[in-house]
């Protein structure tokens, strides 16, 4: 069953503070911070089980902090880290093989792969519909095909 | 490094703000009956609770009307507004949507008949059934009176024995003869 959102948000905000604040700074991770769980709550009530919540709202937060600094610095190349340290197992075993893939291509395939999401899921965590996330893993499995063979 | 009270408060109050909650709560403190953990629906009223142990409440709202469950000032200032004049004496008579669509049929009814229970009366178990249509059902009215989602807006202290005994009361017959005597009911 999924926990009460009181529990879930009480559980996960001091980290997920933590996170956006060491990639954009104290100021700029608050707003982060309110779009990371209001995004959470448009999406608690599709989810379906209650494994992967921490490495589910660590992903919205980090896509949002990808957001942010491409909002600021549109020319700049992409420099965050989209993975938290301690959001890594799934991630380390596919980075490999993921490293060169667009950001968002590279997400849809560790949440798919890596942690087991279903579309509906990773489409919340991303911010987008199923069918775009269904579609971004496919092509980031794709071009991960094409750069193997 | 944790969030600042501010930051805390901005997010709850957003949240509230969008809609999207199934319930919020906030706990109405040192009133003179205690700390109240108050929960409100978009249909209004849904729960106060005596001696709060809010893990247990959010479980119990969550199971009830959905997971987004959230503490929050915002949507229940109004109900914490009305509670603080009642408890002052200067308000007799509750203004406020009622969330209780979830219950069965005839607990709906006994409640709406309660809600009718003017302030500073008392009425018995009895009586209470006979007006919800069913005389005989004075028992089960009193299991209702338990179990009641909204005391002291649904004033289930109102109602007593057939002899005028306090008979019994979930948050404490205490709390009901206080209440009583706030509205001038006892002697």
């Amino acid at each position: 069953m999924i926990p009460p959102f009181e529990v879930f948000y009480d559980t996960h905000r001091d980290e997920v503070f933590r996170y956006l604040a060491s990639r954009l700074g104290r100021e700029r991770a608050e707003d982060a911070f309110q779009e990371t769980f209001l995004r959470a709550l448009r999406a608690y009530d599709r989810l379906e089980h209650a494994d992967h919540l921490r490495a589910w709202v660590l992903t919205i937060a980090s896509r949002i902090a990808i957001d942010d600094v491409r909002r600021r610095k549109p020319t700049e190349e992409l420099t965050v880290d989209i993975w938290h340290e301690d959001a890594r197992p799934a991630f380390e075993e596919l980075a490999p093989f993921t490293d060169n893939l667009p950001p968002k291509e590279r997400a849809a395939v560790v949440l798919r792969y890596g942690y087991d999401l279903d579309y509906a899921e990773i489409a919340a965590t991303l911010g987008s519909n199923e069918q775009a996330a269904r579609q971004a893993a496919s092509a980031g499995v794709r071009r991960l095909r094409k750069e193997r063979s | 490094m944790t969030i600042t009270p501010e930051l805390d408060a901005r997010f709850r109050a957003a949240a509230a703000a969008t809609g999207l909650l199934d319930a919020a709560y906030d706990i109405v403190e040192d009133t003179p009956i205690g700390d109240l953990l108050v929960g409100v629906t978009d249909h209004g009223l849904a729960r106060i609770h005596f001696d709060p142990e809010p893990e247990a409440v959010l479980e119990s709202l969550a199971r009830q009307f959905g997971p987004r469950v959230l503490r929050s000032a915002t949507p229940v200032d109004r109900v914490r507004r009305e509670l603080d004049e009642y408890f002052d004496g200067t308000r007799h008579a509750f203004d406020l949507a009622w969330d209780i669509r979830r219950l069965p049929e005839f607990n709906q009814r006994v409640l709406r008949e309660l809600a009718q229970v003017e302030y500073g009366t008392t009425t018995t178990y009895g009586t209470l059934a006979a007006r919800a249509g069913n005389p005989r059902a004075a028992r089960a009215v009193g299991t209702i009176m338990n179990r009641n989602p909204i005391p002291i807006v649904l004033p289930c202290h109102r109602v007593v024995g057939a002899g005028g005994k306090l008979v019994g009361y979930a948050g404490g017959l205490e709390r009901k003869e206080r209440l009583l005597r706030l509205e001038g009911a006892l002697g």
